[in-house]
């Protein structure tokens, strides 16, 4: 069995929080929900990929993480990024749910990428092909 | 301020400010990703930075917190000095 990619992860400042904006404005699904100490493995999924890489909302308690957090968000640069099937679209919707995009849809050679305020310390990048 | 002249000097700072053109308040991440997405220009983001440093030394770009993300602007107004001195004529 060829090793494979089953987890990756981002930090958040609030668990709840992150949660909250992953399954309702981003539209994952909740997958694991483990409590751990002070904290909670917790993990979800593209909606329709139930065994899909899974996405670990992961406590930035630790002092560096928050000063890479911060160093990203100065200059722009996106924690992580997910695709979508059109960028615009998504954004559009991301908008009426009350979602800060810092980067508008704009294509960039082969894709479309946007940016968006995941409000748990990161620019997430989203991208479809252009 | 820098001198206008030497930061128009270079070619990369001139696409710098190209882009800015096209779309005024980018982040440091946006700019190196348009310059190499759209230009291929190679530097490194911390070659890109410094050019903004230059450029915004010499007035040219603005830098402004948008919460907490760095956004650069063009500032034009420094280009009057060259047709103050050298002015167009009719």
């Amino acid at each position: 069995m060829p090793i494979r990619i089953n987890i990756t992860s981002i930090f958040v400042d609030d668990q709840a929080k992150a949660l909250a904006f992953y399954t309702e404005k981003l539209g994952f699904v909740p997958k694991n929900d483990v409590p751990l100490g002070p904290h909670r493995w917790l993990t979800v999924v593209g909606p329709g990929e139930p065994d899909g890489t899974e996405l670990l909302l992961e406590p930035d308690e630790h002092p560096a993480a928050k000063a890479y957090q911060r160093a990203l968000v100065e200059d722009g640069i996106p924690a992580t990024s997910f695709a979508v099937d059109d960028v615009a679209a998504f954004v559009r919707e991301l908008e009426a749910k009350g979602v800060t995009v810092t980067q508008p849809a704009t294509e960039m050679g082969p894709v479309v990428v946007a940016t968006i305020d995941d409000t748990c310390g990161n620019l997430i990048q989203l991208t479809s092909p252009a | 301020m820098g001198d206008i002249f030497r930061a128009l000097a270079d070619p990369t700072r001139r696409q710098i400010l190209d882009e800015l053109t096209i779309r005024d308040g980018l982040t440091l991440f946006e700019i190196c990703g348009r310059l190499m997405m759209l230009h291929g220009v190679v530097s490194s983001r911390q070659a890109i930075s410094q050019h903004l440093a230059v450029l915004e030394e010499a007035g040219l770009v603005h830098t402004r917190r948008v919460g907490r993300t760095k956004i650069h602007e063009l500032n034009t107004a420094p280009l009057r000095e060259i047709i103050d001195r050298w002015p167009i004529t009719p």
